[in-house]
């Protein structure tokens, strides 16, 4: 029997107090950050307790940004400047940008990701985003007393790599250290599972605002294990009104109308759609800038009618994710209903339809993703004192190849792989002496690369001159825990390590972002700095942190030198960490963490080892 | 996108078998399998390193990939088939000079005939039938793989299984991308 620790008053007895962690639903609509407090996840609402921020972004002139409702109330007088639904051109470029032409933006011409012409300068989506991001930031920061340690963000399942990086990149830019990015689907699964202790295979359908997911989960002693998923990541609550707005135009024989009057009608179909949800017919009045009047009555059966095929390219993915998971209807315990448009009677009518039992609604579709991501965060963040509660395995949502000769596509990884995942291919030199080599990343099912999303391109230098066709060049896809994609080469028959370039299609590259990093900063150099030293600081405390208990807890997987050599350099970082030196500190700390190399693979492979010898003696008592 | 750090995942030279604690064999239970690897999941997942320094980060996102890896060859029927034969020094795959039987390969022909008709009909109901046909079919071969591999060890034979098992299972992907055809 172990002695109770006492306390003297005010000291706490706990190690470390509760590290602040948050769960953030970035949405195409509505963006929510929440918590966990008292083991309960809760959604922090801004000061007026209201619990949603609208995810619309408002550039003035200068330096002034508006976020949320502000900005909303401005989104029909100053269309141009107020970007509303910017999730929708993360990592895409203008030709990906549904109906660009009713779009009220001005949008620059450049390759690669979409960038808009405010008021305020170029703004690429991914600034835009980070503008949310920072305003989440500082409401659970306010709320919750203190800096955030990290953040799960939620993507779509079906995001791609860009979209993801791009998500990331956003993060990055608010000033977030993101702890996971994590499936919308999953999230909710994560909510619903643990709410209703739920076992058995589920179905997850996200209709968001931008975006569709459908998941496979099989739930299983405390295991969310992602089976398949499909996806439409440019179908949502915004396609539906847009089709509203279409037939208004056209039944109120309107010639064309200007940005800002597009913008009244989108609003106002988004009301008519919502109070369809719970009446028969809905009303749709709009004073245009031309002073003509709109006023019409949107009747549930037409607008049945007009989205039909939107409610139909919901099902083409829920049968697609159904037969890569192996499974048929019948096999399928329950549909959890996810995202705002989930709401809208024809969908619901659909989905039971189709999977012929009633969805489950009990849980607020609204709410629920950003719920799942707090109690994700908080384990990821060492809360959770038992932290073996629960494990995602998710998957990679579309396949990862290369191109080969005549614009073919070569599958490296498949699609619903679990992640983390890796493949290699092999490839050659066909010139003798050939010492540079470039290809092309693309993600998709299709064969064709025009078809498929561009990633992109490599170029690979340093290999050893040799007779074409000797050098073997290892190309190694690794796809991490985020679903984010890293690529390694390596010359196999030298053992030469050959450098990559990287130049992303429709993502930024690291001195952009490095450079958008600056310009947040550029009236508050000091800030800029207190920032990079308390992020080296959280990062080498934690660092510190891990190895002091990985030394205390398995002490005899270290040679008496090794451990004196790490000792020294942990209290390098020690006094490092005292100090203001943000470059020391990051020094100190990769010092350490190549020098804990060996020992940190013993671990894992010695946590292995105890965990199938657990498995035996089970065997044996069974 | 970024540039990985370590590729060095072939570090372990343990088999996919062994890594789970299986004595290398084509017939396992699916059920151990399954507890295995997610025990083994629990313990090297990285959202169980979300905290930890780089080193055991790295240590984890390598780990977590292997035992993914080896899940998903020996959870496969056709994959397991195919890497117990490696093991043995065969190259299921490769080996295209044996030519199939000439009974196998006209049958397989007739299949597909049947698949072509039935997505140019529309007709989802043939295509269901194709499938439950083909999972007989399949369950047949892979009957006789374990016999072949396990109790005769003839990899001779097991290899000419597999083969067949693989034409099979580009039949299953060709009735799925029908399926997606007539469903538009």
């Amino acid at each position: 029997m172990a002695l109770l620790q006492i306390s003297e008053p005010g000291q706490s007895a706990v190690p470390h107090q509760q590290r602040l962690a948050v769960g953030i639903d970035l949405g195409t609509t509505n963006s929510l950050v929440a918590t966990v407090r008292s083991g309960v996840a809760t959604i922090l609402p801004d000061e007026q307790g209201r619990p949603l921020l609208p995810s619309i972004v408002r550039y003035l002139p200068g330096v002034k940004v508006e976020v949320g409702y502000a900005a909303q109330a401005h989104q029909s007088d100053d269309p141009r400047n107020t970007v509303v639904s910017v999730k929708r051109f993360m990592g895409r470029g203008r030709k990906d940008v549904a109906y660009i032409e009713n779009s009220p933006y001005d949008f620059v011409d450049t390759p690669g990701m979409v960038q808009l012409c405010t008021a305020a300068g170029v703004k690429s989506p991914v600034e835009i985003s980070a503008e949310i991001l920072k305003v989440l930031r500082v409401r659970a920061e306010a709320s919750l007393g203190g800096d955030l340690a990290g953040a799960v963000i939620t993507v779509p399942a079906y995001f791609d790599d860009a979209q993801r990086q791009a998500t990331k990149d956003a993060a990055t830019l608010a000033g977030i250290n993101v702890l996971r990015l994590l499936n919308e689907p999953t999230a909710a699964a994560i909510a619903y599972g643990l709410e209703n202790a739920t076992e058995g295979v589920y179905a997850v359908f996200d209709l968001g605002g931008g975006t569709f997911d459908i998941s496979i989960l099989k739930l299983s002693r405390g295991v969310f294990e992602v089976l398949a998923t499909n996806g439409d990541s440019a179908l949502g609550g915004d396609d539906f009104d847009h089709r509203v707005v279409c037939w208004a135009l056209e039944e109120a024989r309107l010639p064309p109308v200007q940005p800002r009057d597009i913008r009244l009608l989108h609003i106002k179909a988004r009301e008519a759609k919502e109070a369809l949800t719970t009446h028969g017919e809905a009303p749709l009045t709009a004073r245009l800038s031309t002073g003509e009047f709109v006023d019409l009555t949107l009747t549930t059966e037409a607008f049945c009618r007009i989205s039909q095929h939107l409610v139909q390219k919901t099902l083409g993915p829920t049968r697609k994710a159904l037969r890569d998971a192996g499974l048929e209807v019948g096999d399928i315990k329950g549909v959890v209903m996810v995202g705002g448009a989930s709401r809208m009677p024809q969908i619901q009518r659909a989905v039971s339809e189709f999977f012929r039992r009633d969805p489950l609604n009990n849980l607020d579709p609204d709410k629920v993703v950003a719920l799942g991501a707090a109690m994700q965060a908080n384990v990821l963040a060492g809360n959770q004192p038992t932290a073996g509660d629960w494990l995602l395995l998710d998957v990679i949502p579309l396949s990862l190849g290369v191109e080969t000769m005549g614009g073919l596509v070569e599958r490296i990884i498949p699609r619903n792989s679990t992640i983390p995942t890796a493949r290699a291919q092999e490839f050659t030199t066909f010139k003798d002496g050939q010492s540079a080599m470039s290809f092309h990343a693309v993600q998709g099912e299709r064969e064709l690369v025009s078809d498929c999303r561009s990633l992109a391109r490599f170029e690979l230098r340093g290999i050893p001159p040799m007779a074409a066709g000797a050098a073997r060049v290892l190309v190694t896809f690794q796809v991490d825990a985020d679903g984010l994609l890293a690529v390694t080469a390596q010359e196999k028959s030298t053992g030469a390590e050959a450098s990559i370039a990287v130049k992303p299609s429709y993502g930024l590259g690291d001195a952009e972002i490095e450079r958008m990093l600056r310009d947040s900063y550029e009236h508050a150099r000091d800030d800029m700095q207190a920032r990079a030293l308390h992020e080296s600081r959280v990062d080498g405390e934690r660092l510190a942190d891990a190895v002091r208990s990985a030394l205390g807890s398995d002490p005899g997987l270290v040679s008496a030198a090794e451990r004196a050599e790490i000792e020294r350099l942990l209290a390098a970082l020690r006094a490092n960490l005292a100090g203001t030196d943000h470059r020391a500190i990051r020094q100190a700390a990769d010092a350490l963490n190549r020098a804990t190399e060996e020992f940190a693979a013993r671990r894992m492979d010695a946590s292995v080892r105890r965990a199938l010898a657990g498995r035996n003696i089970a065997n044996l008592d069974a | 996108m970024a540039e990985a750090r370590d590729g060095s995942l072939h570090r372990r030279m343990q088999n996919h078998f062994e890594l789970f604690g299986f004595e290398p064999a084509y017939a396992l239970d699916p059920e151990r399998l399954e507890r295995t690897y997610r025990d083994i999941q629990a313990k090297v997942h990285p959202d169980r390193f979300a905290r930890a320094g780089d080193a055991e980060r790295r240590a984890s996102m390598q780990w977590t990939t292997r035992v993914n890896e080896a899940y998903r060859t020996l959870r496969n029927p056709l994959l397991r088939a195919r890497y117990l034969l490696e093991l043995n020094g065969v190259q299921a795959a490769l080996e295209t000079n044996t030519s199939m039987p000439p009974g196998f390969l006209m049958l397989q022909m007739e299949q597909r005939e049947g698949l072509e008709l039935a997505a140019a009909e529309r007709d989802a109901g043939a295509l269901h039938r194709m499938r439950a046909a083909l999972r007989i079919e399949k369950r047949g071969l892979e009957d006789a793989l374990a016999e072949q591999l396990d109790a005769r060890r003839d990899y001779g034979a097991a290899a000419e299984l597999v083969r067949k098992l693989m034409f099979l299972e580009k039949l299953d992907a060709e009735i799925d991308a029908a399926f997606e055809t007539i469903e538009g």
